[in-house]
C-alpha cells in the first residue's frame, strides 16, 4: 500500500477529491453492499488509482471482517486512511455513504406516498417471501464459513435458544453477541495457556 | 428526544455488527421492534427496499428507518450512528495493524462471534418466517388461506433461485410480480 507521503496542499486536495469520487462511484454502483463491493473496490482503488494491491485487498477484508461495522464502511475508511490519513478516511467514507443516503431519503418519501395502494401492497406481500429466502441463503453461506468444532457448535445452539427466548420475552439480542465474544476470548486464552495455540 | 435515540440505537447496532449486511438484520429487528418504531411486517419491507437499492445495506436501512422516524435529521442521526463506530475503530486499527492481526484476543473474540452471528441470523429467520407465514401469531387457521400457500410457493421458488445464484434484486423483483399477480388473481385480502 502506498505509504503516506508528504504532499503539497494542492496534491492533498486532489487526492481527497479522488478518494471521495472513487468511493461515491463504488457506493452508487453496488447493490447489496459488503462483499458485492469488493470487485469494484479492486478495480477503482487498485487498477485505476493504484492505491492498493490485490494483497492489500485481502488484508483489508480480513480487518473489515474482524472489526465491528459494515464491511463497505470499514474498507472505505481503511483505504482512505492509508492513502491520505484522517481526512482521506473521512472523504472515502462520506463518498461511499452519500449516494445511499440521498437515494433512500428520497425513496422513503416516495414510498410513503404509494405504500397504501393495492398493487404496492400486493408487491410487498410477495417480496416478503423473497426476503426470507435471501436470509436463508445468507445463513447457509455464513454457516459454511463458520468453524464447526465442538465449541462453535455448542455456542451456536446456546445463542440460537437464547435469541428465540429474547424474541419471545422481548429483550435485546445484543447481549448474546457480547457474551459470545467474551466466551471466545476466555476460550482462546485457556487454550493458549495449555499450549494448544 | 427521537434524534438522540436514533443515533444511540444505530450506534449500538453499528458497533455490534460483524460481517456484512445480513449480520445486521437480527440486531435491527431486535432494537427497532423494541422501540416500536414499526411493525415486523413493515420492517421486512424496509429490508427488501434496502436490499434492492445501491450502496451498503447498513447505510440504506439506517437512512430509511431514520427518515421515517425523524425526517431528514432523523436519517442523518441514524446513518451517522451506524457509520461512526466503524469509522473510529478502523482509524485506530489501521495504526496498529500488525499487532491487531496477530492478537490472540482478536482471534478469540472472533471465534466466539462467528457462531453467534450464524445463530442470530437463524433466530431472525424464524421470526421473519413467523411474520411472513403466520402474520406474527402462529395459528392453524392460516393453513386454510390462499395467502399462506402463495407465500410458501414464492418462498420455495426464491430459495431455489437464490441457490442458483440469481441476483437478489432479480429475486425481489420476481416476488413483487408474483405477489401482484397472485394477489389480483386470487383476490387475496390485505
Amino acid at each position: 500500500m502506498k505509504a503516506k507521503q508528504k504532499m503539497t496542499a494542492r496534491q492533498k486536495a486532489r487526492t481527497l477529491s479522488a478518494l471521495f469520487f472513487s468511493f461515491f462511484k463504488i457506493g452508487i454502483c453496488t447493490f447489496g453492499g459488503g462483499y458485492a463491493m469488493i470487485p469494484l473496490i479492486q478495480k477503482e482503488a487498485g487498477e485505476k488509482r493504484g492505491w492498493i494491491t490485490d494483497g492489500d485487498m485481502l488484508e483489508i477484508l480480513a480487518v473489515a471482517e474482524s472489526t465491528p461495522g459494515p464491511i463497505a464502511i470499514n474498507s472505505a475508511t481503511f483505504i482512505g486512511e492509508r492513502v491520505a490519513g484522517f481526512w482521506g478516511a473521512f472523504c472515502a467514507t462520506l463518498g461511499v455513504s452519500l449516494p445511499s443516503f440521498l437515494i433512500l431519503l428520497l425513496l422513503s418519501h416516495v414510498l410513503a406516498l404509494y405504500q397504501h395502494l393495492k398493487p404496492v401492497r400486493y408487491a410487498f406481500f410477495g417480496i416478503r417471501s423473497g426476503v426470507l429466502a435471501l436470509m436463508v441463503k445468507a445463513l447457509y453461506s455464513l454457516y459454511r464459513q463458520c468453524p464447526k468444532d465442538l465449541f462453535s457448535i455448542l455456542l451456536m445452539i446456546a445463542v440460537l435458544l437464547g435469541a428465540v427466548a429474547a424474541h419471545l420475552f422481548g429483550f435485546s439480542v445484543l447481549y448474546f453477541l457480547l457474551g459470545a465474544a467474551l466466551f471466545g476470548l476466555c476460550y482462546a486464552f485457556i487454550r493458549a495457556k495449555r499450549g494448544k495455540i | 428526544m427521537i434524534y438522540l435515540t436514533l443515533f444511540l440505537t444505530f450506534f449500538k447496532i453499528g458497533i455490534c455488527t460483524f460481517g456484512g449486511g445480513y449480520a445486521m438484520i437480527p440486531l435491527i429487528e431486535s432494537e427497532v421492534l423494541a422501540h416500536g418504531w414499526m411493525s415486523a411486517e413493515q420492517l421486512i419491507d424496509f429490508i427488501a427496499v434496502s436490499e434492492s437499492t445501491p450502496g451498503p445495506f447498513a447505510v440504506n436501512i439506517s437512512t430509511y428507518i431514520g427518515s421515517i422516524c425523524g425526517g431528514i435529521p432523523g436519517a442523518l442521526c441514524a446513518t451517522l450512528g451506524v457509520i461512526l463506530p466503524s469509522f473510529l475503530i478502523i482509524l485506530i486499527v489501521a495504526k496498529f495493524l500488525k499487532k491487531f492481526k496477530e492478537s490472540l484476543a482478536v482471534k478469540g473474540v472472533m471465534s466466539g462471534l462467528k457462531p453467534a452471528v450464524v445463530a442470530l441470523i437463524g433466530a431472525a429467520i424464524l421470526s421473519v418466517a413467523n411474520t411472513v407465514f403466520f402474520a406474527g401469531t402462529p395459528n392453524l387457521s392460516v393453513f386454510t388461506t390462499a395467502a399462506f400457500y402463495v407465500s410458501l410457493a414464492l418462498f420455495a421458488l426464491s430459495v431455489f433461485a437464490a441457490f442458483k445464484k440469481l441476483h437478489p434484486i432479480l429475486i425481489i423483483a420476481l416476488c413483487a410480480v408474483g405477489g401482484i399477480g397472485a394477489g389480483y388473481a386470487l383476490d387475496l385480502p390485505l
